[in-house]
């Protein structure tokens, strides 16, 4: 029962961009096709889910029995960091036209705010446990992706409309994301 | 001629290279922690801040560092600035730490940081690298402080926590959600755009 409340209130409640505000920039940077925003998902969820695993270890075996949490920031940051790097590389391999695709963007997932904040968000779980902690982060990445391949597909849409001149480009988008981030409010209730 | 150099760094933060209206970095904390303009305020001083710190000891340290390995160390260098805020806002203003809660380590992550430490300070000296992180600081401080105000007037119908309307007055509560933060920004974008076009 626990885990589908997480996962319903990290999907719908709780979304992580559109009401928790974390991993904008891709948001907005990466949203204006679906077949990019579909492989840039893809991307967050493999790293989100190995980062927040890496980094709930790290904290639980490694900083906290030698009270170094204050490090937290700093060493969770380094992992993603490496972690990001190595999605790179494996993508390279495997994916070339996705690699393309995302090329420019995959370092940007070390300053994806989502990832940090999940993995950081992820320790403070009640009754936290490993697989709780992997489990929420799939949840997001989940939400992530829900709300920015929404987006990319409201974005495609908004190529053919007509928008006034002072509108066009980042107003527009910001507004589209407040209607959606409105339209996910409905959901409060359900959790 | 240096001199003038000088005020450009610190200007074009503010206006033409605004990093909120105009380039659009940092988002997550211009739009997460704006339910107030105390918030939006604090939240502009911690970035500013490390932003300051950060330019000043990357562009110290920059011949040091091998190119290859350089964005790894910048982040190494800015994430100690922010646990130092983290330690500082915690210890002396607990009530905004707990109000900003998970933005202040997030500020690791502000684009504006790394972008700032990348594209300036690894290629200029530390007078220059201050006054552009001054710049680029004030201009974050106050789009997010005028971003806070404008949330809260509407939202709460107050500033800076002192209330102007009546307690049943009704308000745009829809302004202090998740949702009103991209609204306003949207709008606060436009006029931007406008006063600046027309001024250049």
């Amino acid at each position: 029962m626990d885990y589908i409340i997480i996962l319903i209130a990290a999907v719908f409640v709780n979304n992580i961009v559109l009401s928790q505000f974390l991993g904008i920039c891709p948001f907005l940077g990466v949203s204006n096709k679906v077949s990019t925003s579909v492989g840039m998902s893809g991307a967050v969820l493999f790293v989100m889910t190995i980062a927040t695993t890496v980094t709930y270890l790290l904290n639980q075996y490694v900083l906290i029995p030698v009270g170094l949490d204050y490090l937290r920031t700093i060493t969770f940051i380094l992992v993603i960091a490496a972690l990001v790097q190595m999605v790179e590389i494996i993508l390279k391999k495997v994916s070339p036209p996705l690699y393309q695709a995302l090329g420019v963007f995959l370092p940007l997932i070390t300053t994806n705010c989502a990832v940090l904040g999940v993995a950081i968000l992820a320790l403070g779980l009640e009754n936290g446990s490993l697989v709780k902690a992997v489990f929420f982060a799939i949840s997001n990445s989940l939400g992530f992706s829900l709300a920015l391949i929404v987006f990319a597909s409201i974005r495609e849409h908004l190529e053919l409309a007509n928008i006034p001149e002072g509108m066009k480009g980042v107003p527009i988008n910001l507004l589209v994301a407040g209607l959606l981030s409105l339209a996910f409010l409905g959901f409060t209730a359900l959790v | 001629m240096a001199e003038m150099n000088q005020k450009q760094n610190f200007l074009k933060g503010i206006i033409k290279e605004n990093p909120i209206f105009v380039m659009l970095l940092g988002m997550c904390p211009t739009l997460g922690v704006t339910s107030s303009a105390f918030n939006g305020l604090g939240m502009g001083v911690a970035t500013l801040f490390v932003l300051l710190m950060s330019n000043i000891v990357v562009s110290l340290v920059k011949n040091l560092i091998p190119a290859k390995v350089r964005i790894p160390a910048f982040i190494i260098i800015i994430a100690s600035f922010v646990t130092i805020v983290e330690m500082i806002l915690e210890a002396f203003v607990p009530l905004l730490y707990e109000q900003l809660g998970i933005f202040i380590p997030l500020i690791v992550v502000n684009c504006i940081i790394l972008g700032r430490a990348e594209a300036f300070a690894s290629k200029n000296n530390v007078m220059s690298s201050i006054f552009d992180a001054l710049g680029m600081g004030i201009g974050f401080v106050l789009a997010l402080t005028i971003l806070g105000s404008v949330r809260e007037i509407l939202g709460s119908g107050s500033l800076f926590g002192l209330t102007f309307l009546p307690e049943t007055a009704n308000t745009f509560i829809l302004f202090i959600l998740p949702p009103g933060a991209f609204i306003a920004l949207a709008y606060l974008t436009v006029i931007f755009n406008r006063l600046t076009s027309k001024t250049t």
